[in-house]
């Protein structure tokens, strides 16, 4: 710009400020100082009531990494934002309950084999449960690509995007029918008992129940542990897939360019697929462990946590499954360390708060490269 | 006959870019289509590795018709194309590049005996085999997709400007690799701007206008075309 700047014009300083995102950069940095003061007098105030949250935190976290993954995988390889991902998270979380409080299905080891240690019968019921929701997850996904947006793979994206809104209303209000999951919040039941420990100075104990919980400790559960193994399991074997694989180094072909793939004799429609099927396979499993979790399912239940791990994908970097978990984490922190410092009802605003300054300043995301457009 | 394509219509939205285009590769031979920008040597080769759809006529190979059928199954088939621009996977290591090469082959004994004579032909990508595709200099890139693409197993290679931004010393090397892959078996349809290179080591060769085959002949032959000089050999040569 030149000096023959009118009346009406940006002044030549604010443009600069809004060219270099130093408005976006400042608020960023003001946020991060505030954030850092206010977490290190907790800490220093609580240092057990801080690391409850961070534990809890870490829960969340993780059960947002493994949608994350879904959002961040599928974009990548077709550049869609698949709205609908979050109630194929619901439906593997209702799955799950059917399998339990209907079909008993946890329980067939034991009922098989009754001389089986209950902790390991418990497990493989649990493990059979998750299968099966995953399964019907990834068969589901798999229709919703092929139904809905496979056609429209080569029009413009904003249809597919509406389209996977469109998706997204349709599980939900199909979902809220009476003779399918009805609208009422249903109890869910867990495979197996809870757990409740505490930790302190003193070491760990187990606590029973109905005990108060002493001053100066933190309490966890094998909810917790439940959560954080199995995510870090199914994300291990995800990275194995992708990086080691054949598959997997073919849906990074295909990523990057789907017409040389296809000249490699990639049937690229299969691995669009098999992409589907893996993201929605996680979020199937992350519907288990929520509803595990926070023991109450419904037909909207994967609205929020879906619009929180698309955040996360946004600001780890879409199309960067390191990315993924990493912006999950601190998506969990961010909310349960506003609710218990800011306030609860706040927690919701923050973490779309967190995706606005993002996009803002870094519109790639943490871990993503600057945006190659591809025919 | 090896391949035999006759007829092609190709359009792109209103766009007629093949109009009834015709020829054939022998088994053996190196057959090359030569032809200013946009006469749609690209767009023929990708009407046989089937990311383009013709309206009329058929392409056989060996006898099968392949016209309609999925581009992965066309690679199966032997037909194995190595894209203009190189067109290697950035995000991937030159190892991975190779194994998408591979993909449609199972036997992994087999495919380790490939590695190594690609990687003996291309001593080059066993130095950088752990580094991504997309660091790699243009002439290494060219190199890569020719290897990615005997990982496939052509019988067939079908190649799109392999010449194209190479220093000349560059280019002499990638056509003696060319007449070498060509004596071991493979036959080879070169599509190319530089028609005295390509011309200089192939059995025939079509000159392609627009969207038809204008001229065709023995490339000794159409060396000396006095119309072929003109337009394709810098004048009088
Ligand atoms: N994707 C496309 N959309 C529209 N028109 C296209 C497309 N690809 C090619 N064309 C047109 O088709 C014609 C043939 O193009 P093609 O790429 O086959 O030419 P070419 O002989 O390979 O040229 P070059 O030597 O520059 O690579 C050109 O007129 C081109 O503009
Ligand atoms: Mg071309």
């Amino acid at each position: 710009m030149n000096s023959t700047h009118t009346f009406l014009s940006t002044p030549p300083f604010i443009e600069s400020l809004i060219k270099k995102k130093i408005l976006g950069k400042l608020m960023l940095i003001l946020l991060a100082a505030v954030v850092v003061w206010r977490m290190g007098t907790a800490l220093v105030e609580n240092p057990s009531l801080f690391l409850q949250q961070v534990i809890n935190g870490l829960q969340l976290g993780f059960v947002y990494a493994l949608i994350a993954l879904g959002y961040t995988m599928v974009y990548g390889i077709v550049r869609l934002i698949n709205f609908a991902h979050g109630d194929v998270f619901m439906v593997g979380a209702f799955m799950s309950f059917y399998a339990i409080s209907r079909l008993q299905l946890h329980t067939w080891p034991s009922k098989l084999f009754p001389n089986m240690n209950s902790m390991l019968s418990v497990g493989i019921g649990s493990i059979t449960v998750v299968i099966l929701s995953m399964i019907v997850c990834a068969l589901m996904a798999i229709t919703i690509e092929r139904v809905a947006y496979k056609p429209l793979r080569s029009a413009a994206r904003i249809s597919a995007l509406i389209t996977a809104i469109g998706v997204s209303f349709f599980l939900e209000y199909f979902g809220a029918l009476p003779f399918v999951f009805s609208a009422n919040y249903i109890t869910y039941k867990r495979p197996f008992e809870v757990t409740t420990w505490v930790a302190n100075g003193e070491g760990v104990q187990t606590l029973a129940r109905g005990i108060e919980v002493p001053a100066n400790s933190v309490i966890f559960s094998n909810i917790a542990v439940l959560i954080i193994v199995a995510s870090i399991i199914l994300m291990v074997l995800l990275q194995y897939t992708v990086t080691r694989t054949k598959i997997g180094k073919a849906m990074r072909a295909v990523a990057y360019d789907k017409q040389t793939a296809q000249l490699m004799g990639i049937n690229v429609n299969m691995i669009i697929s098999i992409t589907f099927a893996i993201g929605a396979a996680l979020a199937g499993a992350a519907g288990m462990l929520y509803a595990i979790a926070f023991p109450q399912v419904v037909f909207w239940m994967g609205i929020i946590p879906g619009l929180k791990s698309f955040v996360a994908a946004v600001l780890g970097g879409i199309g960067s499954i390191p990315g993924a978990l990493v912006g999950a984490l601190i998506m969990g922190q961010a909310e349960t360390l506003s609710a218990a410092y800011i306030s609860t009802p706040m927690r919701d605003a923050i973490a779309f708060s967190i995706l606005i300054i993002v996009l803002l300043v870094r519109p790639t995301g943490i871990f993503g490269e600057a945006t190659r457009e591809k025919a | 006959m090896l391949l035999d394509v006759h007829d092609l219509n190709v359009y792109y939205g209103a766009i007629h870019a093949l109009k009834g285009i015709s020829f054939h590769v022998e088994k053996g031979e190196i057959v090359t289509l030569i032809g200013a920008n946009g006469a749609g040597k690209s767009s023929t080769l990708n009407t046989i590795s089937g990311l383009l759809r013709t309206r009329t006529g058929h392409i056989r190979f060996e006898d099968k018709e392949i016209t309609r059928i999925e581009p992965q199954d066309i690679v199966k088939q032997g037909v194995v194309q190595v894209p203009e621009g190189r067109k290697i996977f950035a995000t991937l290591t030159v190892m991975e590049n190779l194994e998408m090469g591979a993909f449609i082959h199972d036997d992994k004994a087999r495919i380790a005996e490939d590695l190594e004579s690609v990687l003996q032909r291309f001593p080059r990508l066993r130095e950088r085999r752990k580094q991504l595709g997309g660091t790699l200099s243009g002439g290494e890139q060219q190199m890569l997709a020719i290897a990615r693409g005997l990982m496939a197993r052509p019988s067939l290679l079908l190649l799109d400007e392999p010449s194209m931004g190479l220093s000349p010393i560059l280019v002499e090397q990638i056509f003696e690799i060319i007449r070498d892959i060509n004596e071991q078996g493979t036959s080879i349809l070169l599509v190319e701007q530089n028609a005295q290179m390509a011309l200089s080591i192939a059995d025939r060769g079509y000159v392609l206008e627009t969207g038809s085959v204008v001229n065709e002949g023995a490339a000794q032959d159409l060396l000396h075309n006095p119309s072929v000089i003109e337009a394709y050999l810098g004048g009088h040569g």
